[in-house]
């Protein structure tokens, strides 16, 4: 088991013997209702299962895929690359997890970034790779989040992020600390061109993450049943010493206390942000 | 009688009571021991500077929660006069986990915000161990506004185990709360002076830290997560504590190469605890220096200023 799968809550763990017993691709299993999916049908349904409605993890591009329009999509800062400044080794060395972190999801880092179209609307959006490193954010994260955001000021354009992470990268230490301080100080940019930021937390988004920019939308949507907070469950758990709430830190939780403006299925995304952007940026100047 | 001598600290502590044996036979018996004790106090500040010379980085942890380590309230009776607490956040409580007031300094009017830890079991419970709740950051920004608004400079104290990972706190936003900090200290118009003066504990202390300039006294630590924490997350193993702290560089020297802290504010030897007085001295004189050179800028270049160092921050292959 990866630390940060050791970090992660057992019920929000994937487990990745049970998930894949078939050949890749064809069929799958619901993590959620163990329900045997057809893998044709779950992608069509945008990788919710039609049994449960769970919102299984989906990859930074499939989450680019399913929401911007096919054509005219241009890759921000994909040609950054992280760096072992640190030299930095546990019981691996930060290098080794680099390496392998690539091989399994074939991207350099845990945040792509494009410039597409959602119906029709020019946007910047930004994805987390979550299997990347456990999505977490490092150097990388924190440049190509703010070139996204000075690619939308460029542009005149809004700016969405889905957040899928477990926090800021360890391995490269403070340095990945103040990716929080960046990122947020990138967003006062954009609000000072009146665009606005859309922020989608998706299953999970802890940590570093949701302690910037991912709490510093315009609008905070989040997929149904996803895990949101600060410090993680098992962290508090051994803190407070007592049994945690009934859906603690989930959406329909943070709904309840006013952290989210709404929860939105994926299969809505497309039109819920294209209507919230479109009312927003649709003014008379 | 609790010693305050840290473990590696022990060599140091045997010698002092020699010499506080001998003090004690001199006076009783009326012997002139004085070379003798001289002789030893020598040895005694020559052992302390080997000690101190070549501290491992868990090491200075330790010294950086020493539970006899000037807290924000220290400073606060040292370098500032007619200060004024300010309580509250106006919305849930008041989070004593955090300090903040106005005060002058140096005839100046200045904000200050700090974490405060408590020096007894009954004054950590009402301080929470200086883990803030979101109320306590909400609180800090309440204060930083105003600062903004009667055109004060702010002056942080950085001084935390981390954001309070707790039920409530979570129910109440603590994510929230942090990043909007973050945020608006990005923007405040005004100068923000921020200084590590013992644990820089993660989100917690990045909360009250951002700003136009970054301070750690020597002893004190800055990190993205505590080296238990780290340890028992990568290593899986809570006991390589050690081993963690060294690795994630977490003293003020390795943060300065890194160009991540812009001062190191000098702490006597064997520690703030053992000499609060010249300790805050070069402190007072950190931020004399840094509050005139920061309130000379135009409002609009010191942003700009703070827009790029914060901006600036990453390492990476292009």
């Amino acid at each position: 088991m990866s630390w940060l799968e050791k970090l992660m809550p057992s019920q929000i763990r994937t487990d990745s013997t049970s998930k894949r017993k078939v050949p890749e691709g064809l069929w799958d299993k619901c993590p959620s209702c163990s329900a045997v999916l057809y893998g044709a049908e779950l992608e069509r349904n945008l990788q919710v299962c039609p049994k449960c409605d769970h919102h299984l993890r989906i990859s930074a591009r499939s989450r680019v895929r399913y929401f911007l329009d096919e054509d005219e999509q241009v890759e921000i800062g994909e040609e950054l690359e992280p760096k072992d400044f640190l030299k930095f080794k546990d019981s691996k060395k930060y290098k080794d997890r680099l390496s392998a972190a690539v091989k399994s999801t074939g991207e350099k880092d845990a945040l792509i970034v494009s410039h597409g179209k959602l119906k029709g609307m020019p946007v910047v959006v930004a994805a987390f790779e979550f299997s990347f490193m456990g999505g977490s954010m490092g150097s990388v994260v924190g440049e190509r989040f703010l070139m996204g955001v000075k690619k939308s000021i460029a542009e005149s354009v809004p700016f969405v992020c889905f957040s899928t992470s477990g926090g800021a990268r360890m391995q490269e230490a403070l340095m990945s600390l103040m990716q929080m301080a960046k990122t947020s100080a990138a967003l006062t940019r954009l609000s000072e061109q009146r665009l606005p930021f859309i922020s989608v937390l998706t299953d999970p988004t802890m940590g570093g993450v949701s302690a910037s920019f991912a709490m510093l939308g315009d609008v905070h949507i989040a997929e149904p049943n996803a895990l949101i907070g600060f410090a993680g469950p098992r962290v508090i758990q051994q803190t407070v010493r007592e049994t945690l709430p009934e859906g603690f830190q989930r959406s329909e939780f943070l709904l309840e206390h006013g952290a989210i403006d709404m929860i939105v299925e994926r299969k809505e995304l497309r039109d819920r942000i294209h209507n919230l952007l479109h009312i927003l940026t649709d003014r008379v100047v | 009688m609790v010693s305050d001598y840290l473990e590696f600290e022990q060599p140091i502590a045997e010698l002092e009571a020699k010499i506080n044996e001998l003090r004690r036979v001199e006076s009783d018996n009326e012997m002139q021991l004085g070379d003798e004790i001289s002789k030893l106090e020598a040895k005694s500040r020559a052992l302390t500077e080997t000690i101190y010379k070549d501290l491992s980085a868990w090491q200075v942890a330790q010294i950086a929660r020493h539970s006899r380590r000037p807290y924000t309230l220290d400073y606060v009776r040292k370098l500032f006069t007619d200060f004024e607490e300010l309580h509250g956040d106006r919305a849930y409580s008041d989070d004593a986990a955090i300090i903040c007031g106005i005060a002058k300094f140096e005839g100046r009017s200045v904000a200050i915000i700090g974490h405060q830890k408590g020096r007894n079991t009954k004054e950590n419970l009402k301080r929470n161990f200086g883990m803030p709740r979101p109320e306590g950051y909400r609180k800090a920004l309440r204060i930083m506004e105003m600062a903004e608004k009667f055109q004060m400079p702010i002056v942080t104290f950085i001084d935390t185990p981390g954001a309070y990972p707790g039920v409530g706190a979570e129910e109440r936003g603590q994510a929230q709360a942090i990043a909007h900090n973050l945020y608006r200290m990005a923007e405040l118009k005004t100068p923000i002076i921020c200084n590590v003066i013992g644990e820089g504990g993660s989100g917690g202390a990045l909360a009250i830290g951002v700003g136009d300039h970054l301070s750690m006294l020597s002893y004190s630590t800055y990190s993205v997560i505590s080296p238990e924490g780290c340890a028992s997350i990568l290593w899986k193993n809570a006991d390589k504590a050690e081993d963690a702290a060294e690795t994630l560089g977490i003293t003020s020297d390795r943060l300065f190469e890194l160009n991540l802290v812009d001062e190191v504010i000098k702490e006597p030897i064997s520690g703030a605890h053992r000499d609060l007085e010249t300790t805050s001295e070069n402190m007072r004189a950190s931020l004399s220096e840094n509050i005139s050179r920061l309130t000379k800028m135009n409002v609009q270049d010191l942003l700009e200023a703070r827009f790029e160092r914060l901006t600036s921050y990453g390492i990476f292959k292009d």
